[in-house]
C-alpha cells in the first residue's frame, strides 16, 4: 500500500536543456495534487522519471520512505504507479475488455487460454464500483474521447494503481466531459488514490486540487501550497514569473462597416444536415465568436470558409468580392487561416520553422522568383518573427516537431499575422498552449482587430470566446439560432444555448 | 546541433555496410569459403586496376540513376517500384530513336535520345500517379503489375516487330551518332556517369531551393498542411511521378547509349530494385546515391571477378547488398549497437 511518494533532488539533462533541475515532490495518498507549469516547463518530464519512460541522471524516488529503483514503466506498475498519457494508447478494434486486460490477461486455471468470461466480470465490477457508466464489452472505436479517456483510467486501476498521473487530461474534453471526469477523480481520491493532474488551466486545478505544485524552467518554484489566498491570477504569474493579464477582454468601440458576409450556407453528407442555412457578417475592427461543443459543424464550417471544403451551397463576400474556390484562391484572397489542429493542418512537423513560416505564402513573390525559393527573404522574416514572438529555439533551422506546443502555435499565428489578412478565420488558438502563449496570441487577435481586420473565432473554449468577441453567435447542431451581443448575454446563458437551450423573450 | 544530425546522418549508413560485410564474411566461413580470399578478389578487381574502376563506374551509372529515380518519388511519399519498368521504356525508346537518321550533328541526336528516353519513362510514371490521384489506388500494387507489363511487351516486341537480324531478341544496332562518347578507350565507360552526376546535383537544387521541391517535401510530410497551404496536392503527386519515371527513363536511355548499344529483351541486371537498396544506403540524399551506388556498382564488378578467379559463388554479393538494405533499414538497431560502444569507453 502507497502512502507517500517522494522524489528527491531528480535532475534530467537532454543535450541542450536541463529539463529538470534539482525537483524534489511529493504525493500523498487519498489527495489531488495539480502539478503547473507552462509548457517546456518540466512537468511531463518529471512525471515520465516517475512513471519510468525517462530515466533521470540524478535523484532518489522513496514510497513509503524506502528507496526504490524504477527504470521503466514495467516496474512502475508494479511499485502501484499508473499514468494515463496525453495521447491514448488504446486499440479502437478491441473492446474495453481486451484493451485493460492487456498484459494482465486472467488465465484459466494453469491454462494458456484466456478467461474472457472472468476478465469481463473483473472489468464490469470495477466500471460499476467507480460510475464510470461505460460497457465492458463495447468496442473502444465507437467511444467518445471521454469515455476512452475512462478506459485509459480503468487501465491503470486494473493493473493496482494506487498512485495515478494524468497528463493534461481535460485538454481533450467537453466542459460535461470535464465535469464527468472530476466526479470520477474524486470518487478515486475517495478510495485512497493519490492522483497527480498536469495541467495548464488554472480555473480546473482550482476547482479540483487539493493543493499545487508550481514548476518554472525546470526548477520547483512552489512545492505542496494549499489552495488558501490563491487565485487564477496568483497561479498565472507563478508559473510565467511575471506579470499576466488573464482576461483580455475586447475594446468595443471603433468598428466600420461590414465587410465578410457568409449567406446561405448549407452542408449535407450523405443525405445528413451537417450544416443548416448559416449565416452572418462581420464588420471591419470586429470579431465574431462561434462558441459551441465540438462536434457541432464548427470543423466543418471552418473548411468551408477556407476553401478545403465544397458546400451544398454558400455565398461568401468579402467587401464586393465574392469569394470561391480551392484553399489558394482563399489564400490569395487575403483570407488567413488558423487552423484548429495545428499538428494536422498548420504545420509540418518534419520540417524546419522557416519552411513552415513560409507555408501557403510560398507562391508570393517575396518568397519565389522564376520557381526558385527565396531562402534569404525567408530566413530573415523567419528570424524576425522568433524574435517578435519570443519563440524559443535555438535557431531557425530546427524543426517543429521539437517545440513546445505554444511555440509551434505561435509559428502559425505569426506567419498568418505577418502576411496582413483582410479576413482572419481563427480556430482554437489556443488549444494545448500555457498562460504565456495564450496571453501573447490573444494580444496579437486583438492587436489585428484595432487594425481594422475582420476576424471570426471559432473555440471550445467558452471563456475565451466571450472574453475576445464582440458578438457571439452559438452553434448547435449544424445551426446558428443565436447571435447575441457579447453585453446583452453571459457565459451562463450561453452554455445553456451550446447544449440546445432556447431564449424564451 | 544540425551538424551533429549530419554527422548521424553519415554514422549510420557507414555502420551498416561494415556490419553487413562482416555478417557476409561470418556466412561465407560457415560455408567453408575463406572471406578474406573473397574481398580480397572483389576490392581488387573492382579497384585495383584503371580497367576495374572504369567498369565499376559502368556499373553504378544505371543504379545512380535509379537510386535518384526512386528517391525524388518518396520525397512525396510514393514508393516507385515501377522504376525498373519506367527503365525498360526508356530504353527501348531511346534504343528506337538512335536508329533513325535525322542528319543532325551527334550532340543533337545523342540529345534526342536522351530527351525522348525521358519522356517516355516520365509517361510512364505519369500514368501510375494518374491512376492514384483518379481512383485513388496505391502505387506499390500499380508499379508492380505494371512492370510486368512493360517488360514483358518490350521483350515481345524486340521478339517479333522491331526484332534486329540474328538469333537474340534484340532491336537493330543504334548509329554511332546516338551513342555517348568513351571516356577512355578499350572500356564502356561514357559519358553517362558525368551525365548521371550532374543529373543528381540538379535534383539536390531542385529539391532544396525551387518551390516545386518544396511543394513535393511537403505533400510528402503532410497532406492536410500542404492542402490547407493551397497546394494542389494531385498535381504535385502527378509531378513527382513523372519526374521519377523520367530520371528512370533517362538512365535506360544511357544505359543503351553506353553499354548494350540495342535494346536487348531483359537487359536488365535488376537495375530498377537496385536502386532501392542505393537510395536506402544514401538515406535519400542525391549527392549519397552518388557514392552509395558506386558502392554497390563495385560490389556487382567485383562479383564478377570472384566468378573467374575462385570458386566462391558470386550470390555472396546479393548477400552483402540485402544485409546493407537489412541494416540500414533498422537505423534503431545501429544506433543502439553504437550506444553500446559508447558506454563501455564511458566506463573505461
Amino acid at each position: 500500500m502507497i502512502r507517500t511518494i517522494e522524489m528527491k533532488n531528480i535532475i534530467k539533462q537532454f543535450p541542450l536543456v536541463r529539463a529538470v533541475d534539482n525537483v524534489s515532490f511529493m504525493i500523498k495518498a487519498g489527495e489531488i495534487h495539480s502539478l503547473l507549469g507552462e509548457n517546456g516547463a518540466g512537468k511531463t518530464c518529471l512525471m515520465k522519471i516517475l512513471y519510468g519512460m525517462l530515466n533521470s541522471e540524478k535523484g532518489t524516488i522513496k514510497i513509503n520512505g524506502k528507496v526504490v529503483q524504477i527504470k521503466n514503466p514495467k516496474m512502475a506498475i508494479d511499485l502501484g504507479i499508473g499514468m494515463v498519457h496525453q495521447h491514448f494508447m488504446l486499440t479502437p478494434v478491441m473492446t474495453i475488455t481486451e484493451n485493460i486486460i492487456v498484459n494482465n490477461e486472467p488465465l484459466y486455471k494453469k491454462g494458456l487460454f484466456v478467461d474472457y468470461t472472468r476478465a469481463r466480470k473483473q472489468v464490469q465490477e470495477l466500471i460499476d464500483k467507480y460510475n464510470f457508466n461505460i460497457d465492458a464489452n463495447a468496442y473502444v472505436k465507437d467511444l467518445s474521447v471521454g469515455e476512452q479517456q475512462r478506459v485509459e483510467i480503468l487501465k491503470a486501476i486494473y493493473r493496482g494503481a494506487k498512485i495515478l498521473i494524468l497528463d493534461e487530461p481535460t485538454a481533450v474534453l467537453t466542459p460535461q466531459e470535464v465535469g464527468e471526469l472530476f466526479t470520477i477523480m474524486r470518487q478515486l481520491k475517495e478510495a485512497g488514490t493519490g492522483i497527480v493532474i498536469i495541467t495548464h488551466k488554472l480555473k480546473e486545478t482550482l476547482e479540483i486540487a487539493d493543493c499545487i505544485s508550481v514548476l518554472r524552467d525546470g526548477k520547483m518554484i512552489r512545492h505542496r501550497e494549499t489552495l488558501e489566498n490563491l487565485n487564477e491570477k496568483i497561479l498565472a504569474e507563478m508559473m510565467v514569473g511575471r506579470e499576466v493579464e488573464l482576461n483580455i477582454r475586447a475594446d468595443e468601440s471603433n468598428m466600420g462597416e461590414p465587410y465578410f458576409f457568409v449567406n446561405n450556407c448549407n452542408l449535407k453528407n450523405d443525405g445528413r444536415d451537417i450544416l443548416t442555412d448559416i449565416n452572418f457578417e462581420i464588420r471591419k475592427g470586429e470579431i465574431l465568436g462561434i462558441a459551441g461543443i465540438e462536434g457541432n459543424g464548427q470543423t466543418e464550417l471552418i473548411e468551408i470558409l477556407t476553401g478545403l471544403r465544397k458546400a451544398t451551397s454558400i455565398k461568401i463576400m468579402k467587401g464586393e468580392i465574392e469569394i470561391k474556390g480551392q484553399s489558394s484562391d482563399f489564400l490569395r484572397a487575403k483570407i488567413g487561416h488558423i487552423p484548429e489542429d495545428r499538428l494536422d493542418r498548420g504545420l509540418i512537423a518534419q520540417m524546419t520553422i522557416e519552411e513552415n513560416f513560409i507555408l501557403g505564402y510560398h507562391n508570393l513573390s517575396q518568397y519565389v522568383k522564376h520557381g526558385f525559393l527565396n531562402l534569404k527573404n525567408s530566413k530573415e522574416n523567419t528570424l524576425k518573427a522568433i524574435r517578435a514572438y519570443k519563440i524559443k529555439t535555438p535557431n531557425e533551422k530546427e524543426v517543429v516537431s521539437s517545440l513546445s506546443g505554444g511555440n509551434q502555435q505561435k509559428v502559425v499565428v505569426a506567419r498568418v499575422v505577418s502576411q496582413n489578412p483582410d479576413v482572419l478565420i481563427v480556430a482554437q488558438p489556443t488549444r494545448g498552449v500555457d498562460v504565456g502563449a495564450m496571453e501573447y496570441i490573444h494580444k496579437q487577435i486583438l492587436k489585428l482587430k484595432k487594425e481594422h481586420k475582420t476576424i471570426l473565432l471559432i473555440s471550445a473554449d467558452l471563456e475565451e470566446v466571450y472574453d475576445l468577441s464582440d458578438r457571439i453567435a452559438v452553434i448547435y447542431n449544424g445551426k446558428i439560432n443565436y447571435i447575441l451581443d457579447k453585453n446583452k448575454t453571459n457565459q451562463l446563458e450561453l452554455g445553456l444555448l451550446m447544449t440546445g437551450g432556447t431564449l424564451n423573450d | 546541433m544540425i551538424k551533429k544530425n549530419n554527422l548521424k546522418n553519415l554514422i549510420v549508413p557507414i555502420f551498416a555496410l561494415f556490419l553487413a560485410l562482416l555478417v557476409s564474411a561470418l556466412i561465407m566461413l560457415l560455408s567453408g569459403y575463406n572471406p578474406i580470399t573473397a574481398y580480397a578478389v572483389i576490392f581488387k578487381g573492382a579497384l585495383g586496376s584503371k580497367t576495374g574502376i572504369c567498369n565499376s563506374l559502368v556499373q553504378a551509372t544505371p543504379l545512380i540513376f535509379t537510386g535518384l529515380a526512386f528517391m525524388v518519388a518518396k520525397k512525396a511519399t510514393l514508393i516507385n517500384l515501377g522504376v525498373e519498368g519506367q527503365l525498360y521504356v526508356g530504353a527501348l525508346v531511346g534504343a528506337l530513336v538512335g536508329t533513325v537518321d535525322f542528319h543532325v550533328p551527334f550532340i543533337i541526336h545523342i540529345l534526342l535520345v536522351m530527351i525522348s528516353g525521358m519522356i517516355a519513362g516520365g509517361l510512364a510514371g505519369l500514368f501510375i500517379g494518374w491512376l492514384k490521384v483518379r481512383f485513388g489506388s496505391n502505387e506499390v500494387i500499380t508499379t508492380m503489375m505494371t512492370n510486368f507489363i512493360i517488360i514483358n511487351f518490350t521483350s515481345y516486341l524486340v521478339t517479333y516487330p522491331l526484332k534486329a537480324e540474328g538469333p537474340t531478341a534484340q532491336s537493330e544496332r543504334m548509329l554511332p551518332t546516338a551513342l555517348l562518347p568513351k571516356l577512355f578507350a578499350k572500356t564502356q565507360l561514357t559519358w553517362g556517369i558525368i551525365i548521371v552526376v550532374v543529373i543528381a546535383i540538379l535534383i539536390k537544387i531542385f529539391i532544396d531551393k525551387t518551390k516545386m521541391g518544396y511543394e513535393i517535401k511537403a505533400v510528402g510530410h503532410n497532406k492536410r498542411a500542404a492542402q490547407t497551404a493551397g497546394i494542389k496536392v494531385g498535381h504535385v503527386i502527378l509531378f513527382s511521378m513523372f519526374l521519377s519515371g523520367a530520371i528512370a527513363g533517362l538512365g535506360g536511355a544511357v544505359q543503351v547509349m553506353s553499354v548494350n548499344r540495342r535494346f536487348i529483351a531483359g537487359f536488365s541486371a535488376d537495375y530498377g530494385f537496385g536502386g532501392i537498396s542505393v537510395a536506402a544506403l544514401a538515406n535519400d540524399s542525391a549527392l549519397g546515391i552518388i557514392i552509395s551506388g558506386f558502392i554497390f556498382g563495385l560490389l556487382r564488378n567485383g562479383a564478377k571477378y570472384l566468378n573467374m578467379t575462385s570458386r566462391i559463388p558470386t550470390e555472396f554479393v546479393s548477400v552483402v547488398q540485402a544485409l546493407v538494405v537489412l541494416f540500414v533499414a533498422a537505423p534503431l538497431m545501429i544506433e543502439k549497437i553504437l550506444n553500446i560502444f559508447k558506454k563501455k569507453k564511458e566506463i573505461k
